[in-house]
């Protein structure tokens, strides 16, 4: 039975899309057969957490097949630690996702809805594909839905965000896909037979300068979907833009396929070059999280504030993964789950003021404690968790990367902690502007508070972030074995270059990096 | 005179076509009444027969005409190629040559003259047959690019692309000249033991020969910097006869072109894959380049099929049996792709409006829902997303291209395919994104178009998630060479 679990996860919302497009277009069939087609997936995922076996550090419930046989390629599935929790994440948040939808998407509401299940489809596929074609097809399936649905659904920018947006993405996995070619080749001749498949690649031991170019094209890739600075241009335009359905989806769980591209494809299969390169990944983690911090707070628009705070956000996930260290990767991983929580709720939240008031702007708002009490905690709890109070999700994350971070190099905690404060300026500046003082505007006066499904909507994630605040263990126990797999692969990997070439790789190829960033 | 006895059997698929052709112009001097439907039936129904003939050969290669006329799979793969690229053409014409007002006899029998010359080409062992074959289908396609007689734009592309095709053609010729000059033979195999044999003797006369050659086939694959009859051509002619040179035409050159150079002139291949590395990237760079600027459809696609010919000749410069093989296939999913978007511009085509900007493909997605989804298909196949067809042809090409050390054309490669992401999405953005003005009149709906493209359709999708099919026949085909 377990033969067939991923494969299911995987293919259920497609299903559901394509009885959706059986189904008459009337609203509310449609929004009741959606909100069931991705309760299926939700469900299955459950099954998995429940049938994985938290102790082992391997991929799990693996299920191969062959594709393409001729070429290596293969059908080939499994799960660890990292992406068990990110496929619940990435469950979880489509079902809240086309709940929420049921308030501000009227227009064209069954082909909306198909292309959130065919989305959650290439989400769950990329976290899950060992085959490097596999898991590019997945990746490239993402882009179109989330193009389509900032294009179709979104604000008056849509058309140049929704294009940007998929160009952007294009250009560094077209890149990737080279790498990846170029990867099998090296497989080829090294073993005689071409194959794609990651865990065979892992193995595979490759020169340093090789490693430092194919790193550089997966990473550009990664950096670009996560988005790392200077990269992140696309990221506040598509947010804006976006449905607030799609801002969710593309806060909570499409960035982090690039932080989980790394931690998965980027480090482990290029480990030389990865050490090599981290203290410039974490230089450019803290100027991302600075720089994303310093633009948030003089946004006047509220989901703008929301878009540059993932910025600064994603930085803290850099951070951590970069030290590759057990505290560093798990609060990298820890803080994905986060940032998908708080930015998610930050988002949904955004998404209801808007319904009701038709702006965005920060200046708009004011004194709504009175008007809307429940609005106002929920705000509170998810800007809360965003900030890292103790006792909330965030602040385990946000530790836990900085605790791995220090152990690797110190310098950038420093810095890295000025982002914390400012984050906590920012987000309790724009909650003081939003929440608190007299009402300026008359027309705030009348605001509704939240209705009972769009509590709904929000119920789960305060409770997970309760949850994963006070008990985190819970979950870190079971990603550990996992990420302790990783580091050990990417140490080892490490030093086997050091050995295999008698000279110091890692000093060397910092020679080499360092060289190519002056001629730059 | 002395005439070689002929072992009729490798020149069935030939003969079938020829005979469709000719019963197809009989039949319509006994028709009465403009509705030719019953000849379109007829020209399937040779060309159905054909590819079945062509089939049954698969994997018997035979030799006839002196050695000059082969059937081997490879010839077998552009057979079925060209059959199943005519029998869609034909159907996509039907309704959309009443509507625009063409007598269908002539064009029937002219599309399966074309296609009887491509099958030549891809089957001539010898240049000389080569040169047949190149004739044949171009002058059936030089008429058929001005088959709407009272139309000033059809006049012209039919002008413009014979007097460039023949002045191509001149240099193709010259090249066969050299070619035979430098090494006694214009036989493909003799060709290639005499390069063996002399080593460089000679050498200087052969590349001059090659170039040419290069020369006269670039123009038929429309490769920079041979393309500029391309979007004048392609805009003026019928949209169905666009289709059939974008995908039939195209196709049978590279049968020619690839049989001779990676066959013929494998040894010589370090002096020419220079010229063809050029040649590749100067073509895809151009063509993604300035279809991004078009605003006419069929002009886009003139450029993007520009685009394609420069990723095929990727698939030529990496050479070797996975080059070949990789260029085989591509040709397979570009033929769909390509068949399925001309397909869409027909459906929107009407009498003295042939709705041809991109401008008019505003608000598709929501009017006509399966028509604009076939297209956004489509479009998307051509920029290479998978898991559509067009991604398992890049594939294919690029790995082609790293395996062989080409990773500089491989990057050239996927950065243009960023490139023309952009124009094949911003057709996919005017259909979804913005809102149309005016409800165009529905064409007259019957089934032949929509069979046209549900066809394309299925084959795009198809052959993209399972292509292991089609990488087979595609091996097959190109194994099968020397």
């Amino acid at each position: 039975m377990d033969h067939s679990l991923l494969t299911a996860l995987i293919f259920t919302p497609t299903l559901g899309a394509i009885f959706l497009g059986l189904l008459p277009s009337e609203e509310r069939i449609v929004q009741r057969a959606a909100l069931v087609f991705s309760l299926v997936p939700f469900a299955i995922s459950l099954a998995v957490l429940a049938l994985f076996d938290g102790t082992r550090g391997d991929f799990q419930m693996i299920e191969r097949h062959a594709w393409l046989p001729e070429f290596g390629v293969q059908y080939l599935l499994g799960i660890d630690g990292v992406s068990l929790f990110l496929v619940l994440l990435t469950t979880l948040l489509t079902v809240l996702v086309v709940l929420a939808s049921f308030g501000d998407v009227h227009k064209r509401v069954r082909e909306y809805m198909i292309l959130m299940l065919l989305l959650e489809t290439g989400m769950i596929g990329t976290l899950l594909a060992l085959d490097l074609i596999l898991f590019y097809v997945f990746w490239e399936v993402m882009l179109v839905p989330m193009y389509l649905l900032i294009g179709v659904w979104g604000g008056p920018r849509r058309i140049y965000a929704a294009i940007k947006f998929a160009l952007y993405t294009m250009f560094g996995s077209l890149l990737m896909l080279v790498a990846i070619l170029y990867l099998a080749s090296l497989q080829r001749a090294a073993t005689g037979a071409t194959s794609f498949d990651l865990l065979k690649l892992y193995e595979l031991s490759i020169p340093l300068d090789t490693q430092l170019w194919l790193f550089a094209a997966f990473g550009l890739a990664f950096a670009i979907k996560v988005p790392m600075f200077p990269f992140h241009t696309w990221l506040p335009d598509a947010h804006v833009e976006a449905p607030t359905g799609g801002s969710v989806i593309l806060a909570g769980v499409l960035l982090k396929m690039g932080t989980y591209g790394f931690l998965r494809f980027a480090w482990p299969l290029f480990p030389a070059a990865a050490v090599a390169a981290a203290p410039y990944v974490m230089a450019i983690a803290v100027i991302g999280i600075i720089y994303g911090a310093l633009v948030a707070m003089v946004q006047p628009d509220l989901k703008k504030l929301v878009a540059y705070s993932s910025v600064s956000h994603l930085g803290f996930v850099m951070l951590g993964l970069a030290a590759m260290n057990v505290e560093g990767v798990s609060g990298s991983v820890y803080q994905m789950l986060n940032h998908g929580l708080s930015t998610g709720a930050l988002f949904l939240a955004v998404g209801a003021i808007y319904e009701r008031r038709h702006t965005r702007q920060i200046a708009d708002f004011g004194g709504l404690w009175k008007v809307v009490p429940i609005y106002s905690v929920m705000l509170l709890i998810a800007m809360l968790s965003s900030i890292g109070l103790p006792g909330l999700n965030g602040f385990v994350g946000e530790f836990l990367c900085l605790l791995g971070a220090f152990g690797a190099d110190r310098r950038f905690v420093a810095w890295a902690v000025l982002g914390v404060i400012l984050g906590a300026v920012y987000l309790t500046w724009m909650y003081q502007r939003v929440i608190f003082g007299p009402i300026t505007h008359e027309e705030n006066r009348t605001l509704l508070d939240l209705s009972p499904r769009e509590i709904l909507v929000f119920t789960p994630i305060v409770i997970l972030v309760f949850w994963m605040g006070i008990y985190p263990k819970s979950l870190l126990s079971r990603m550990e074995p996992s990420i302790q797999t990783i580091v050990a692969h990417v140490e080892k990997g490490a030093r086997s270059g050091r050995e295999s070439r008698g000279r110091e790789p890692v000093t060397e190829a910092k020679a080499a990096v360092s060289s190519a960033a002056k001629a730059l | 005179m002395n005439l070689p006895s002929i072992d009729w059997a490798p020149l069935l698929p030939v003969l079938a076509v020829t005979t469709t052709a000719l019963a197809v112009l009989i039949v319509d001097l006994f028709m009465q009444g403009p509705d030719r439907d019953a000849l379109a039936w007829l020209a399937v129904l040779g060309l159905a027969v054909t590819a079945v003939i062509s089939a049954v050969l698969w994997g018997h290669p035979a030799r006839t005409l002196n050695g000059t006329f082969v059937v081997d799979d490879y010839a077998v793969f552009f057979d079925l190629l060209f059959c199943a690229a005519s029998i869609l053409t034909t159907l996509m014409a039907v309704d959309y040559l009443a509507t625009t007002g063409v007598r269908g006899g002539e064009y029937y029998a002219l599309v399966l003259f074309a296609t009887a010359g491509m099958m030549t080409m891809a089957a001539a062992t010898d240049l000389i047959v080569i040169f047949l074959g190149l004739e044949v289908m171009s002058i059936a396609v030089y008429v058929l690019a001005g088959v709407w007689r009272q139309d000033v734009r059809s006049n012209e592309a039919a002008l413009k692309y014979f007097l460039l095709g023949a002045f191509a053609t001149g240099f193709l010729l010259f090249g066969i000249a050299l070619v035979y000059g430098a090494t006694g033979s214009t036989h493909l195999d003799t060709i290639a033991t005499e390069i063996g044999r002399h080593g460089r003797d000679g050498h200087e006369m052969l590349l001059l020969g090659a170039g040419l050659l290069i020369i006269g086939f670039g123009f038929k694959v429309a490769a920079v910097p041979f393309h500029v009859w391309t979007p004048d051509v392609y805009e003026g002619a019928p949209t169905s006869v666009t289709a059939l040179m974008a995908v039939g035409v195209k196709a049978a050159a590279f049968a020619a072109f690839a049989r001779v150079f990676l066959d013929s002139l494998a040894s010589a291949r370090a002096d020419w894959s220079t010229v063809l590395w050029w040649l590749a990237a100067a073509t895809m760079t151009v063509g993604n380049l300035l279809a991004i600027t078009q605003s006419n459809i069929k002009r886009m696609l003139a450029y993007s099929s520009i685009a394609h010919a420069g990723y095929l000749l990727v698939a030529m410069v990496a050479g070797g049996k996975q080059g070949g093989a990789a260029l085989l296939f591509y040709l397979l999913a570009y033929t769909a792709m390509n068949l399925g978007a001309f397909g869409v511009v027909v459906a929107l085509a009407r009498r003295g409006e042939p709705n041809e900007t991109i401008d008019r493909y505003a608000g598709l997605g929501f009017r006509r829902p399966m028509l604009a989804l076939a297209m956004a298909v489509f479009m998307l196949s051509l920029a290479g997303v998978p898991p559509l067809v067009g991604f398992a042809g890049k594939f294919y090409v690029f790995r082609a291209a790293v395996d062989s050390g080409y990773v500089g054309l491989a990057v050239i490669g996927v950065l243009n395919s960023v490139v023309s992401a952009y124009y094949y999405i911003w057709i996919i953005v005017t259909m979804y994104m913005r809102e149309g003005e005016v409800e165009p009149p529905l064409l007259r709906t019957r089934p032949y178009l929509a069979a046209t493209i549900g066809i394309a359709f299925a084959a795009t999708v198809l052959l993209g998630v399972f292509p292991g099919i089609g990488f087979a026949l595609a091996r097959g085909g190109f194994f099968s060479l020397g």
